[in-house]
């Protein structure tokens, strides 16, 4: 599948329709996850109506991590095996996943403020995630500081690979140190702990958010591609073009002459 | 009308939950029409590269 697709061609083609059909799936599925998380979905016993933003956050933070997941996979295909869209993909998913970790990192701190009582504490959790926002930024400027742009994304490569230490971090921070954050509740090996009514909406916004993702991913990848080949095209013409000038001038002289 | 204010008044916590859902509306929705925006600005610069190329010919 991944060799399959390694054609700039192929995946032009083939991104068109699953583009399409992926927008349409993610506004479906979000607005069923929005009426679900704001309308059907019971409030806390303890924290009322404020769990309402675990249903944008949770999922957020999913993104988060995961975004920087496969942008570290794509990252370490495009070094090893040079593969020519892996590094187009890594480069387009980079500020799709900062977005998302901001997302995190404001509702986080509109949920901490009731519940904790602050809008900010050096927790364990909210400050690696605040270093997963600085490697998503890190990584953009970083790609985007050379002339070359196949040398920035060699540079923004590594860093990629290197940040990956951060994600176990982020994921055992809540077991490993004794933080205000709670530790997970749906991702555990005994099975989620939460009731189904507030899982539900909880994991359609989250399938939501990863068709966004897809549809971002493929929007972006697709726009890098078609400057890429427009920047060939330019380059081109700028060869072709003297030697156009010079091939009209000779006819119109010789027409001239006879 | 009270059923919407109810709603609207998430048991007195709306200056926290409405502002959570706005800044994620904002921040996605905003990414993604940039990215769009982004794409048919290039799909368009390309169609236009395409076509003197064409008549070059």
């Amino acid at each position: 599948m991944i060799n399959w697709l390694a054609n700039p061609a192929r995946f032009m083609r083939l991104s068109a329709t699953t583009l399409r059909w992926c927008s349409w799936a993610a506004v479906v599925v979000i607005t069923v996850g929005l009426f679900w998380s704001l309308v059907v979905a019971p409030p806390d016993y303890q924290q009322g109506d404020t769990v309402r933003i675990m249903y944008v956050h949770v999922p957020a933070a999913w993104m988060a991590l995961s975004i920087y997941l496969f942008m570290a996979v794509a990252s370490a295909v495009a070094l090893v095996w040079r593969h020519p869209l892996a590094e187009v993909a890594a480069r387009a998913a980079a500020p799709v996943g900062a977005t998302f970790t901001f997302v995190c990192l404001a509702t986080g701190s509109l949920w901490g403020r009731p519940m904790w009582g602050a809008w900010w504490v050096w927790d364990a959790r909210l400050t690696s995630v605040l270093v997963l926002f600085f490697l998503y930024l890190g990584y953009v400027a970083l790609v985007n500081a050379f002339d070359d742009p196949s040398r920035g994304g060699r540079a923004g490569a590594v860093l990629a690979l290197v940040g990956v230490v951060n994600l176990p971090i982020i994921k055992f921070s809540v077991d490993w140190w004794n933080t205000l954050h709670q530790p997970a509740s749906v991702m555990r090996v005994d099975g989620p702990s939460i009731a189904i009514s507030m899982l539900a909406p909880l994991l359609i916004m989250a399938v939501g958010f990863t068709l966004l993702f897809a549809v971002l991913l493929m929007l972006r990848m697709r726009t890098a591609l078609n400057e890429r080949k427009a920047m060939a095209l330019r380059l081109n013409a700028g060869v072709a073009a003297p030697r156009q000038a010079e091939h009209e001038g000779a006819v119109s002289a010789h027409t001239a002459i006879s | 009308m009270s059923d919407l204010g109810t709603f609207l008044a998430m048991g007195g916590y709306a200056g926290f939950v409405w502002p959570a859902y706005g800044v994620a509306f904002a921040a996605l929705g905003g990414l993604a029409a940039y990215s769009w925006r982004r794409y048919r600005a290039g799909v368009v610069a390309l169609e236009r590269l395409q076509q003197q190329r064409g008549k070059r010919r």
